[in-house]
């Protein structure tokens, strides 16, 4: 099955949550020298919620696909519901199978918000 | 040998064959006789070389030492005693830069390297003269992927492509800025001979000859990986002082480096591993080393690989060298018209254009499609090609550009395989688009 399924693709084409916000509480950046990605991402909590989340970069198909999916996720959930998440649960949320390399692109993301919480 | 049958001597197009492999930069397909001449030595005669008296490791030693033979003539070196057996052409530099690097340099002097290496052949300097208080130099490349030594742009031999098989970049350029980074300091200038991304051949020849001008005791080191699978190599008509190069590049098994150096040097210089086989006598106080190459053999070495090394340069001898050169640039040629007129604007080739000037290797950018969807959606039909910064980080960084995109070519290569690639990179397009 070919990983560049048409919600992959949706996503890449056009990504939900791109670009920067004007005063976030939170901002980092995260990147993958080997293939040159790089995510920012800034987020506003209020209290323990998250309420706005956006992200920027260059990335590949998948990790900026993964990036779209986890932004829109992630709106609304409390900063513990958040930590919670993991490689499994990025997997489910993108539904393809990935090899040992290109898994990484689909972590990237990950980093990014576990770094804000 | 012709060409065209070639392709069943390698029996990975057997298990898979719809194979597009573009990859030989990073290793190359082993023929079916590479392959038996190791099972040979596990199956006939597998014992250690040099230590038993018996017939299996007489054999053994026998088949190992006619490699260092052939490997010395393959390159024609004075002989064969100037050939050391390593693990790869990053053992080799390794070698160098500790065993000679820090024999001859010392804090104040200059080591000279370039940023189109490989990082085998960057760091291992670079690291030495944070070490030791030296200085590192590094020489760039112009717009045209040559290294940037002439005043005089892109004066290139004006010759038709293919009377001569080998010819390299800037023949008869003056190498004029070599002068403002070569000085009596400099010890070693540490240089590839092709670049395992641009494709540049460099004219190493003219280089060795114009940095010995300016400094006749500067040591030239020649990164040769990705020369001596393609392309004669006379390390004496080159004018340097060592090469190194890799055996799976060339055919040959993973696991087996050459390092060439010139005898009288490589006495000179301090062990490499200490340990079994490069001794003469051991006291408790002190040890009396093996005369080179013995002397930076330390241990068991990778006999299977070594002894199979000489099967991948019987190989390549019976086809020709000249025969190969002449096989890649053609599809070289053909593999860059054919890119860049389907897709106009959209792919950006790194590199010389002329393939005169170029090894089998054509490096390019595609549109905004990041290179790992490119390879992702490649591989789907079974093309293999690499992306990233291929082990180039410094080059990409001058070019800002992250990663790029890279098929190479070898004997085993057809137009049909640049046709499947273009048809991919096709697919590519429809896809992300
Ligand atoms: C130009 C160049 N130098 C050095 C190397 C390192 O070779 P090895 O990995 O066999 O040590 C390579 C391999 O990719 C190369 O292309």
């Amino acid at each position: 099955m070919s990983i560049y399924q048409e919600i992959i693709l949706e996503h890449y084409k056009n990504p939900r949550n791109f670009g920067t916000l004007k005063s976030p509480s939170k901002k980092t950046s995260v990147s993958n020298p080997s293939c040159g990605d790089k995510i920012g991402m800034d987020v506003v909590f209020t209290g323990k919620k998250l309420m706005e989340i956006k992200f920027s970069g260059q990335g590949c198909a998948i990790s900026r696909a993964a990036a779209s999916l986890l932004t829109e996720y992630c709106k609304g959930k409390t900063n513990e519901e958040l930590q919670k998440l993991d490689k499994e649960f990025m997997i489910k949320l993108l539904g393809i199978e990935l090899g040992p390399n290109r898994i990484k692109c689909a972590l990237l993301p990950l980093e990014a918000l576990h770094k804000l919480l | 040998m012709n060409l065209k049958n070639i392709r069943k001597d390698f029996p990975i197009f057997r298990h898979h064959n719809a194979l597009v492999y573009l990859d030989s930069t990073a290793t190359s397909l082993k023929p079916q006789s590479v392959i038996e001449k190791e099972v040979e030595y596990y199956e006939q005669y597998s014992a250690n070389v040099f230590r038993g008296i018996y017939k299996i490791s007489e054999r053994a030693t026998s088949e190992y030492k006619k490699t260092r033979e052939i490997v010395a003539q393959f390159i024609n070196a004075n002989k064969p005693e100037e050939i050391v057996f390593t693990r790869s052409t990053t053992e080799s530099l390794n070698l160098l830069a500790y065993s000679l690097g820090r024999k001859i340099v010392n804090e104040g002097d200059e080591i000279v390297s370039t940023i189109m290496e490989h990082h085998s052949n960057f760091v291992p300097w670079q690291q030495l003269a944070i070490e030791n208080g030296s200085t590192f130099k590094v020489i760039n490349v112009n717009n045209d992927g040559y290294l940037d030594l002439d005043n005089l742009k892109s004066q290139m031999p004006a010759s038709p492509a293919g009377r001569s098989n080998i010819k390299s970049a800037a023949k008869n350029s003056n190498l004029e800025k070599l002068k403002q980074v070569i000085t009596r300091k400099t010890k070693i200038l540490a240089l590839t001979y092709v670049s395992n991304v641009l494709g540049t051949i460099n004219p190493m020849k003219e280089i060795a000859a114009a940095a010995k001008k300016i400094n006749p005791n500067i040591m030239v080191i020649v990164d040769a990986a990705q020369a001596l699978p393609h392309m004669k190599v006379d390390v004496r008509d080159l004018g340097v002082d060592f090469v190194a190069f890799s055996s799976h590049k060339m055919l040959g098994p993973t696991g087996v480096g050459v390092l060439w150096g010139k005898y009288n040097l490589l006495q000179e210089m301090f062990p490499f591993n200490y340990g079994g086989e490069m001794i003469q006598e051991v006291y408790v106080d002190r040890t009396v080393f093996k005369e080179p190459p013995l002397k930076f053999e330390a241990g068991t070495p990778h006999i299977a690989g070594v002894i199979a090394l000489k099967e991948a340069i019987h190989y390549l001898r019976s086809i020709g060298l000249d025969v190969v050169r002449r096989h890649e640039m053609e599809i070289t040629q053909y593999a860059i018209n054919l890119l860049l007129s389907e897709f106009k604007g959209q792919l950006r080739i790194l590199g010389p254009r002329d393939v005169d000037h170029r090894g089998g290797i054509v490096t390019f950018t595609f549109a905004n499609y990041h290179p790992h969807d490119v390879a992702q959606i490649l591989d789907e039909d079974n093309i293999c090609i690499r992306v990233g910064h291929h082990c180039a980080m410094p080059l990409h960084e001058s070019l800002r550009i992250n990663a790029t995109v890279r098929a190479s070519f070898y004997i085993y290569n057809t137009k049909d395989d640049v046709e499947k690639l273009v048809e991919g990179l096709k697919k590519v397009q429809k896809i992300l688009r």
